[in-house]
């Protein structure tokens, strides 16, 4: 019943990441964790292997799509390791607990100039000032 | 390539792999809203052009990773392979829909993220 379970957050997490551009650790995790009985740090570790597949097919397929920007994404991913550096220092410095929330801030704020993007109608320039 | 715009890519590598050593997971959440709001990226791009680099960071990590025994290869197959077949529908399907619907997906996704967090 677990392994149902799991394989099906799996299966989950690979179609949102297909949406979305992610690679369905966010779901990955916590199957591992709950299901399969992995701790925090084998589950981040067999997630991160399931990822870079999930990741590599679904850029295959968004390339076929012709969605891809290939020269700019491997330079994102090849220059990422002085992030994960910088990372590993500023998580050394500060609590996780600060750096969950100040992440979960950030990810609204963004989440928040999306939807405006979104929701706003048309370009400015075409609108008749009031009273003008 | 512009030093700019080469600036600018190596700050979403920085913010993404931050993140991504941070939490275990792969980045997209930073890269994908960062392409589009610094680099002018169409909402399809930016997680066409995220996936590619998940791929090198992920497999960075990985390999660490496996180097201190942490990488479980059963259960990571387990998970993984129905994540495949989910991936190849995810990217069908995101292929029939708007871009203002990506973005909107993905402001959702954020939020789901942002409560994982706090949780």
């Amino acid at each position: 019943m677990e392994y149902v379970a799991a394989a099906l957050l799996g299966f989950a997490g690979g179609t949102l990441g297909g949406l979305v551009g992610v690679g369905g650790g966010l779901l990955f995790v916590p199957a591992l964790a709950i299901f399969l009985d992995e701790s925090q740090v084998h589950a981040e570790a067999t997630s991160l292997l399931a990822i870079t597949f999930v990741a590599l097919l679904g850029a295959w397929r968004q390339r076929e799509y012709g969605n891809v920007r290939l020269t700019e994404g491997l330079l994102v991913g090849a220059l990422s390791p002085a992030g994960v550096a910088a990372g590993v220092v500023v998580s050394n410095a500060v609590s996780q607990r600060a750096l969950e929330i100040a992440f979960a801030g950030l990810a609204l704020v963004i989440a928040a100039q999306l939807i405006r993007r979104v929701v706003k109608p048309g370009p400015p320039s075409t609108e008749a000032t009031p009273g003008a | 390539m512009s030093r700019d715009r080469a600036l600018k890519l190596f700050a979403i590598a920085t913010a993404a792999g931050t993140f991504s050593g941070l939490l275990g997971v792969g980045g997209g959440t930073v890269i994908v809203p960062l392409l589009i709001f610094w680099l002018g990226y169409g909402e399809r791009e930016a997680t066409g052009t995220s996936l590619a680099a998940i791929v090198v960071i992920a497999g960075f990590a990985t390999g660490a990773q496996a180097l201190y025994g942490n990488v479980d290869v059963p259960n990571g197959v387990l998970v993984g392979a129905p994540a495949l077949a989910g991936v190849v529908i995810g990217t069908a399907a995101q292929q029939r829909i708007s871009e203002r619907a990506v973005a909107l997906l993905f402001a959702a996704f954020l939020i789901a993220t942002a409560a994982e967090l706090i949780l």
